[in-house]
């Protein structure tokens, strides 16, 4: 049997598998999502495999065979709580979790997000805090969350009771938390953002 | 016996209860803490998803205090003690990556050998105190307590470097020591979602229904944590979950320092049981007034 002739990729495609290479190389065995056997031991171990629209499994299908816009698109990287259920079972020692995580890093530098739903603002509200604080101020990342999302929520019954309940408990940071050495911070992330890459 | 503390940000806030009856716990135990001074966000999952040398770096900044401390690293946080750890293995992974975060260290002065351990807690005091030597300390038996111990995910995964990940057995031989009647628990490692409970509640408030029926089905009479997130998850959202699946769960989640705090003989307001939502049995909640 002669070998199938390589397929050329559309220049978007392309480019994204690059980019994910690149961050594949950030971790030991990276590359090792080539030796996936789609056993879907990963999709069977998540514990949100059921709310996703494309599960651990489809997703290193979509990506082998050229889909990786779609991956990136999928709600399901922004649903992966990094619970590392499916690294450790992968038989094939693919290390999901982390390959996951480089996937959003593409998916965040090339601005691809799911069309239906900001999951991303999650994370953007969670950095954002950091840049402000140095620290994740709980209150502030929750206003800052869902005024970027879903402001209605703030009045809701659920958010208001659960911060009472906080409150009444003195366990609502209601000032600040902040970090007095801001400059080191702030100098870190321009150093490492001038390097860019990883 | 001393440690460098990162205590991490939710301690400061809705985790209070876990940062006060640690320190307690330690300190009974004559156990040092030295709080990493000024210590800021490890990045949890999020700063990771965005950018992982800024990430790394960030959290190295914390390592880089720690290590000029000279002490080994104490984060009782799950997310906190996985992202810390896995910088320290990044950083041994190979010669370029401790270079490439060391050179953004520099731009803030520091730099990072990656010498030191990070450790968790619980790993502190079944591994290092040791078990026997708690027993040692204990005035107040836990007899009566059917205790489900639940460790979520990330102390155990992705290395399971100090207790089995499928099956860990630390908080099951601390507290059947203790006295406690710990219960099979077989959701002990799975995920309650996170900071899922904010993005994709519905999901979250599932998963969180799960272990709460797990830890009923096996008749426990309170759920012992490790995690902040895990027990804020279990905890405040319980009356959510029971109106959202007609369920009726009234299940205490207590920190695992809370408990063992208990059976050291310190009391139940010192240890915030206090500022517990579902109180445990003869811990009465007696929250702070609030002046508007």
């Amino acid at each position: 049997m002669s070998k199938p002739a390589a397929v050329a990729l559309p220049s978007k495609e392309a480019e994204l598998r690059a980019a994910f290479w690149d961050q594949a190389a950030t971790f030991p065995k990276g590359f090792k999502i080539r030796d996936c056997i789609q056993c879907g031991t990963c999709t069977g171990s998540c514990p949100v495999a059921h709310a996703m629209d494309v599960t651990p499994r489809e997703l290193v299908a979509l990506f082998r065979a050229g889909f990786l816009e779609e991956v990136l698109r999928s709600r399901a990287l922004w649903m992966c709580a990094s619970c590392y259920a499916c690294t450790v079972r992968c038989p094939q020692g693919i290390r999901i979790t982390d390959s996951v995580y480089a996937l959003k890093r593409v998916a965040s530098r090339m601005g691809i997000f799911p069309r239906t739903f900001p999951a991303h603002a999650l994370s953007e509200a969670f950095v954002g805090n950091i840049h402000s604080f140095g620290r994740n101020w709980e209150l502030w990342f929750g206003l800052r969350y869902y005024l970027a999302t879903r402001p209605q929520r703030l009045v809701s019954a659920t958010i208001q009771k659960f911060a009472v309940r906080m409150l009444r408990r003195r366990r609502l940071g209601l000032a600040p938390a902040r970090v007095r050495g801001m400059k080191e911070v702030r100098a870190i992330i321009a150093k490492a953002q001038s390097i860019g890459g990883l | 016996m001393e440690y460098a503390y990162y205590p991490g940000c939710s301690l400061e806030a809705t985790g209070r209860p876990y940062d006060v009856s640690l320190r307690l716990v330690f300190q009974r135990l004559g156990i040092g803490l030295k709080e990493i001074d000024d210590w800021n966000c490890c990045g949890a999952t999020s700063y990771i998803s965005m950018n992982k040398l800024t990430a790394y770096s960030l959290a190295a900044r914390n390592l880089a205090y720690a290590e000029r401390m000279g002490l080994d690293v104490c984060a009782p946080c799950s997310s906190c003690f996985t992202i810390l750890s896995k910088v320290n293995r990044h950083m041994r992974w190979g010669d370029t990556s401790k270079a490439n975060i060391n050179e953004v260290l520099a731009a803030a002065g520091l730099s990072y050998s990656a010498q030191l351990e990070v450790l968790h807690p619980l790993n502190v005091l079944v591994d290092f105190y040791g078990i026997e030597r708690i027993q040692e300390r204990v005035v107040r038996k836990l007899e009566g307590f059917r205790v489900a111990p639940y460790y979520g995910c990330q102390i155990v995964r992705p290395q399971g470097r100090f207790d089995d990940r499928e099956d860990p057995q630390q908080l099951d031989n601390l507290f059947a020591a203790l006295g406690a009647e710990v219960v099979p628990f077989p959701l002990k490692v799975r995920c309650c979602g996170g900071m899922l409970m904010t993005s994709y509640e519905e999901v979250a408030l599932r998963l969180n229904r799960d272990i709460l029926g797990a830890a009923r089905s096996a008749g426990a009479d309170v759920i012992v944590t490790t995690c902040p997130l895990c027990q804020v998850n279990l905890e405040a959202f319980q009356d959510r979950i029971n109106s959202t699946f007609g369920e009726r769960f009234r299940v205490p989640v207590v920190y695992f320092t809370q408990l063992l705090g208990l059976a050291l003989g310190l009391s139940p307001a010192e240890l915030m049981l206090d500022a517990m939502i579902v109180p445990l049995p003869d811990c009465s909640p007696r929250p702070v007034e609030v002046h508007a």
